[in-house]
Order: structure tokens, then C-alpha cells, then sequence
């Protein structure tokens, strides 16, 4: 408590704050907790052997209902698909997972499920992730799901089993972190410019040990989907989590999807749920503000995040030779303009509708660059069904784009399909590191519209010049 | 459960490069089956053999350098263990061998996978860890007096939470330790079920 005009009131906490001392069970020596765990999230490539071993050492899985699976990541995206994968073994995780999924009771969103989807994708369709909830998957990118007010950040496997077993992690308490984006973004520049923009200015361990809150201006203009985009890539800045204070586009995003409260719990979820924000004097242990004015279309060059500049920019004169090499650029060399082999949209990071709705109006009528392989591949079940709906997917097709099924697909080499060794692909996805896409794969990361720019030129390109 | 570390003398392999993310340590196409073992071949393999897929080893990469060939312990560059929190990263280099990385800095998720796992991160820094390659002898660890020494006369002390260092003395499972709370864990549940409902499905779903 602090004395203030005579009054005691409440020391002002952050919405971290809140969201953590909300689910603390017990202190634990020095800086950790017992914290509970509301929702786990697993997928095929690791959710078999955490089940398994959880079997094999004879615990159960303590509250089956909050603990849900998907095959998303090893998956085939061709069309016609089956448990089949182009990765040598693929299937067993497929079925292995299915078979543990179904001995443990939680629920599998199983590969032609109506709701299959990439995990970040389909939690929030489904309304699993919810405000102020705490949220955990083996996956580096479940802190996407931050966006919607939950603490949600990826674990490991024995982390997961933890989580399954008592309900619980033990963890340290990160430090909290304010990311601030004043003003408005300018035409042609979004969340993924905005995070890029983030890592590349601060370094890609610029959130290390903290927990971080975006927030600002530019940021409550966000719909869900663009607010998920911006959390999407906290991991890459390495904080723990990301996230953004609820409001009533969170709210009304929610309403209605299945496993959210209903009637009057509804009403009792939002009147908490509303409280979920920084207090006004709160303080952070660390704060960061960027004009989002200011911010441009952003591209990287080299094989971390933080390997990023504005498309107007070069390469650094201070670049080290061992991504220049591996990119195959030089020192000074800008970035518009250098030829591209392929494009990709979709994962996590830029593979929701409206994601799918803003690179098909500037798609519309035209033809990329016809030596280029370009693919397209949804973010879940239901984006391809409502995107195919609105007749993306014919836009995405007559443009030269290959049109798939859902899942993780080639935003990561599991050691099936890949891009031709050595081929530049300009790509959605949030890793551009070496091979991550293929063998000698060279990534540049961006937004969807600037990945169609460039498809349509056939060269790394500023959309700006197409608006 | 894993092996209990407490004393270890070995020849440190360096591997002094930056970022080492778990691709690297492991990467995806070498997680060829559902569980934690098998992995030991796939370790660095874009760096240890001679192409994607190969088994030949490049006699260039440090792993191949028979000079280390019984080392348990790695040198490594900064921010060790970044990217994907896959397990596997961990997994590969446990049953290669290796019970200890000692770094300037590590991914926080690896270091947690490295503690479930028994083997040792310890944080350096980098100065030190120069020291240590440049002597290239064998290193002592000693993680109950968080001491790693090189001779007779040159140590470091590294840091370590004190529950990390008692689950890697005493090669506890975390598991174990938080069902010794399943009373209070219930009891949280409890009223957190009166606050939250929405919160715990299947009751009303
Ligand atoms: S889309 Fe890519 S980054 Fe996202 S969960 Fe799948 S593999 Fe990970």
C-alpha cells in the first residue's frame, strides 16, 4: 500500500502483475512460484511423447477438458490428404498422438477436423484462450495467443508434462516490460512491420527475461488478428510472453466460439476481464516507445529477426560475414530489387483471414513473376473454408499462387517438403534462420503484403508502390 | 528421473559461435520418431556431416575433432539454445554425452529443458570461457559449490537458481516436488473455481 493524499490505496500493478499474482498457488524460494496452469495446448510433432512418458511414469493427466491437441506441424498441406506425410515417419506422430490423445480423454482437433488448424490459429477460433487466463504449449509461438489478455508462452516437453500432471508450473518471475507504438501506422505497414521493426532496433534478445505488454495507440487500432501478428513474434525478441490488454474487440472477437463461458458467466468473465489492464501510475521494470508513424515496410537480411531493415534500407555496413554469406548478400547491397525464387504466406505469424483478405486485393487480376513458386497456405480449417467462401482462394490461384490445406506446412523443414536448396523465398513466417525453411533455404521474413509485392515483381519489393 | 550431477571433469569442446539456436543443436528432419531417444545422430548434423542427410563426418566440425571425443562438456557462445523450445535440442545432447554447457548467456526455455534433463548450464563470462579454450585442458565442475576450476589455481564461481540446483544434485523430477503440494494446489482450485467457472471446462461444457 502507499500513502498518497492521506489515503492508502492500492499499489498501481501492471497487467502482468495481475495476471500473475492471479494464479501464484504458493511461493516458492527466491524468486519463484507455483503458478496454476488453466489451459494446455499440444501438437502431433511433440504431444505423443509428452503423453507417453506421462503415462510411462504412471501419472495421469489431471483435468483432461482443459487440455486440448492438434495436428498442425508434420501434417501434409497438399490437398487430398491423409495421415500420410512427406517426412519419413511422420505418420507415427500423427497416429501415435492420436492414440495417446484419446488414452489420456483430451480432445484432438485430428487432421481433416473441421477445426484443424495451427495451434495459435485455432485456440482463439475456438475460444480456448480467453483474458486473463494462463495458457501453455510446446511451442515457441504460443505466446500469439497473448493478444488476447492471457499470459500464454511456450514450454518444453517435461514442462508440458508437469503442466498436465498437477496442473501447475513452477516458474521464475520475469521482469515486466512496456512496448509503447505512439501514433498511427502509414498505408502499406502492419503488425509484422511493427514487430520487425521492434527486433531489429532492440536486438532479438532485447526482451530477455521480461514479460511484455504492447500497448499505445497504434496498437488498441489493432484488430484480434493484427494484435496476434504483433505477439506472434515476442518469442523472437525473446521475452517470455507477449500480450495486450483485453477490450471490447477482444470481447466481441470471443463471443459466441465454443468453449468460451456463456448466459450470465459471460457476462461475470467480461466484468473481470475488464479489469485486466496496466494501472495508470503501474511501473515497468523496462519501457519502450517507437513512433508508429515512422515505422515502414520492413524486410529481413540475414538469419536472425534482428537481421531486419526498412525496405528502403541496405544491408549494415557492420554485418557479419556468416549470414551475408549464408544470404548470399553483400555489405551495402539493398534489399528492393534483389530477385526471389519463391513466396510464401502463412503460418502462425500471417495466416488468418484477414491476413488472406489484404494479399488478395493486391493480388486481384495480376500474375506474379512467373519464375517464381509461390504458395498459400491457410491458417486453419475454417480461415480456408470462409477465405474459399469469398472466392481468396480463386484470386490466390489465378494470380500463380498454389492453394493448400491448413497447418504449419513450409514455415519450418521437418524433413518433407522443402524449397529448393538454396532458393531466396520472401515468406510470412517469423524465422528466418539458416535452413529453417529447407536445406540452404535463403528466408527473408515480412509482411503478407510485401511477400505479394515481391511475388508479383518477381523482386523483393515496397508495396507502398502498389497502393 | 535424471542422473544426479554434482562433480565433473572434462575436456571442454568449444564451440564458440553465437546463437546456436535448437535447429542447429538439432535439426527437425532428425527428430524421425516420437520419443526422446535416437537423437544422439542427429546432433549438430548440419554441421557434422559432410551434407543434409549424409553420414560422413566433416572432419572441419570440433564434434568430429577426436581430441574431444569423451568431452561431456561444451564452451559455447552466447544466447545458447535459442529458438524452437523443442526438448529434442536437450535430449540429443544428453544422450550424445554432454552434461554441461557453459556459456555467456542461454535461452531460458533450453535452460529449463537442460535442469529436467541433468545437465548443467552454467553462465560464464565470456572472457573466462576464452580463457578456458585458450588452456584447453580439462575443466572441473563442481555445481554444490557452483565452482568450475581449470588447474590448480584458476576458477570461476557461476551462478544458479537454488531449486535448479537442487533438482540437478539431487536428480529430482519437478513433477515429484509439485505433487507434494496437491493439497494446496486443490485448495487454490477451489476458490479460483468460485471466481472463474469459465475457467474449468466440462463441468458445463
Ligand atoms: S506455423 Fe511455424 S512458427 Fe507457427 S507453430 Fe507452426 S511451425 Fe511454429
Amino acid at each position: 500500500m502507499t500513502r498518497k493524499w492521506g489515503l492508502f490505496l492500492p499499489e498501481p500493478s501492471t497487467l502482468f502483475d495481475k495476471l500473475w499474482d492471479s494464479h501464484v498457488v504458493a511461493a516458492l524460494p527466491g524468486n519463484r512460484a507455483l503458478v496454476a496452469i488453466d489451459r494446455v495446448f499440444l501438437h502431433e510433432r511433440t504431444g505423443a511423447s509428452a503423453l507417453n512418458s506421462l503415462a510411462e511414469a504412471g501419472r495421469a493427466v489431471v483435468d483432461p477438458a482443459r487440455v486440448f491437441a492438434v495436428t498442425d506441424h508434420i501434417v501434409d498441406t497438399r490437398p487430398g490428404r491423409t495421415d500420410q506425410t512427406l517426412m519419413p515417419g511422420g505418420q507415427a506422430f500423427i497416429t501415435e498422438t492420436r492414440a495417446a490423445a484419446k488414452a489420456a480423454g483430451i480432445t484432438l482437433f485430428d487432421v481433416n477436423d473441421s477445426d484443424q488448424g495451427i495451434v495459435h490459429v485455432i485456440s482463439p477460433e475456438l475460444g480456448i484462450v480467453l483474458p486473463g487466463c494462463t495458457l501453455v504449449a510446446p511451442d515457441s509461438h504460443t505466446c500469439t495467443q497473448g493478444a488476447f489478455g492471457a499470459l500464454a508462452w511456450g514450454i518444453g516437453s517435461s514442462e508440458a508434462e508437469h503442466a498436465m500432471a498437477t496442473g501447475t508450473l513452477r516458474l521464475n518471475k520475469p521482469k515486466s516490460m512496456r512496448v509503447c507504438f505512439a501514433g498511427s501506422l502509414p498505408k502499406g505497414v502492419t503488425p509484422k512491420d511493427m514487430i520487425m521493426t521492434l527486433i531489429a532496433s532492440h536486438g532479438a534478445a532485447g526482451g530477455k527475461g521480461h514479460a511484455l505488454e504492447f500497448a499505445g495507440d497504434a496498437v488498441r487500432a489493432l484488430d484480434m488478428e493484427g494484435r496476434m501478428t504483433l505477439c506472434n513474434m515476442a518469442t523472437e525478441f525473446s521475452a517470455m510472453s507477449g500480450f495486450i490488454a483485453p477490450d471490447r474487440k477482444t470481447f466481441k472477437y470471443l463471443t459466441g466460439r465454443r468453449y468460451v463461458p456463456k448466459g450470465a458467466e459471460w457476462d461475470q468473465a467480461v466484468e473481470s476481464w475488464e479489469k485486466l489492464i496496466s494501472d495508470v501510475d503501474a511501473t515497468f521494470d523496462a519501457e519502450i516507445k517507437i513512433d508508429a508513424s515512422a515505422v515502414t515496410p520492413t524486410v529481413s537480411w540475414g538469419t536472425s529477426p534482428e537481421h531486419s531493415v526498412g525496405i528502403g534500407g541496405t544491408v549494415p555496413e557492420t554485418a557479419d560475414e556468416r549470414p551475408l554469406e549464408y544470404m548470399a548478400l553483400q555489405k551495402g547491397q539493398s534489399l528492393k530489387g534483389t530477385p526471389i525464387d519463391a513466396a510464401f504466406i502463412g503460418s502462425c505469424t500471417n495466416s488468418r483471414l484477414s491476413d488472406l483478405r489484404r494479399a488478395s486485393a493486391l493480388l486481384k487480376g495480376k500474375k506474379i513473376a512467373d519464375h517464381v513458386q509461390a504458395i498459400c497456405v491457410p491458417g486453419s480449417s475454417r480461415v480456408k473454408r470462409e477465405a474459399e467462401a469469398e472466392g481468396i482462394d480463386a484470386i490466390f490461384r489465378d494470380a500463380g499462387f498454389e492453394w493448400r490445406e491448413s497447418g504449419c506446412s513450409m514455415c519450418f523443414y521437418a524433413g518433407g517438403e522443402s524449397f529448393q536448396s538454396g532458393a531466396r523465398v520472401i515468406s510470412t513466417t517469423n524465422r528466418n534462420f539458416e535452413s529453417r525453411q529447407g536445406p540452404g533455404v535463403k528466408t527473408h521474413i515480412a509482411s503478407p503484403e510485401t511477400v505479394v509485392a515481391s511475388a508479383l515483381a518477381g523482386a523483393i519489393a515496397d508495396v507502398r508502390e502498389l497502393l | 528421473m535424471a542422473e544426479p550431477f554434482s562433480m565433473l571433469t572434462s575436456r571442454p569442446m568449444p564451440l564458440i559461435r553465437d546463437n546456436v539456436d535448437t535447429d542447429q543443436i538439432i535439426p527437425s528432419r532428425e527428430m524421425k520418431s516420437t520419443g526422446k531417444t535416437g537423437l544422439a545422430d542427429g546432433l549438430f548434423a548440419g554441421w557434422r556431416y559432410t551434407a543434409i542427410g549424409s553420414r560422413d563426418p566433416d572432419p572441419n566440425f570440433v564434434l568430429n575433432d577426436p581430441f574431444y571425443a569423451d568431452s561431456q562438456i561444451i564452451l559455447a557462445g552466447a544466447n545458447f539454445g535459442c529458438g524452437s523450445s523443442r526438448e529434442h535440442a536437450v535430449w540429443a545432447l544428453a544422450e550424445y554425452g554432454f552434461r554441461a554447457v557453459i556459456a555467456p548467456s542461454f535461452a531460458p526455455i533450453f535452460a529449463g529443458n537442460c535442469i529436467r534433463n541433468g545437465i548443467l548450464p552454467a553462465v560464464l563470462e565470456a572472457d573466462a570461457i576464452a580463457i578456458i579454450e585458450e588452456v584447453d585442458c580439462p575443466a572441473t565442475i563442481d555445481l554444490a559449490a557452483q565452482k568450475i576450476s581449470i588447474g590448480e589455481d584458476q576458477s570461476w564461481s557461476f551462478p544458479i537458481d537454488d531449486e535448479a540446483k537442487a533438482m540437478l544434485l539431487e536428480g529430482l523430477d519437478a513433477i515429484d516436488l509439485s505433487l507434494k503440494m496437491i493439497e494446496d494446489i486443490a485448495a487454490w482450485q477451489t476458490a479460483d473455481r468460485a471466481k472463474r467457472p469459465w475457467i474449468y471446462l466440462g463441468a458445463n461444457q
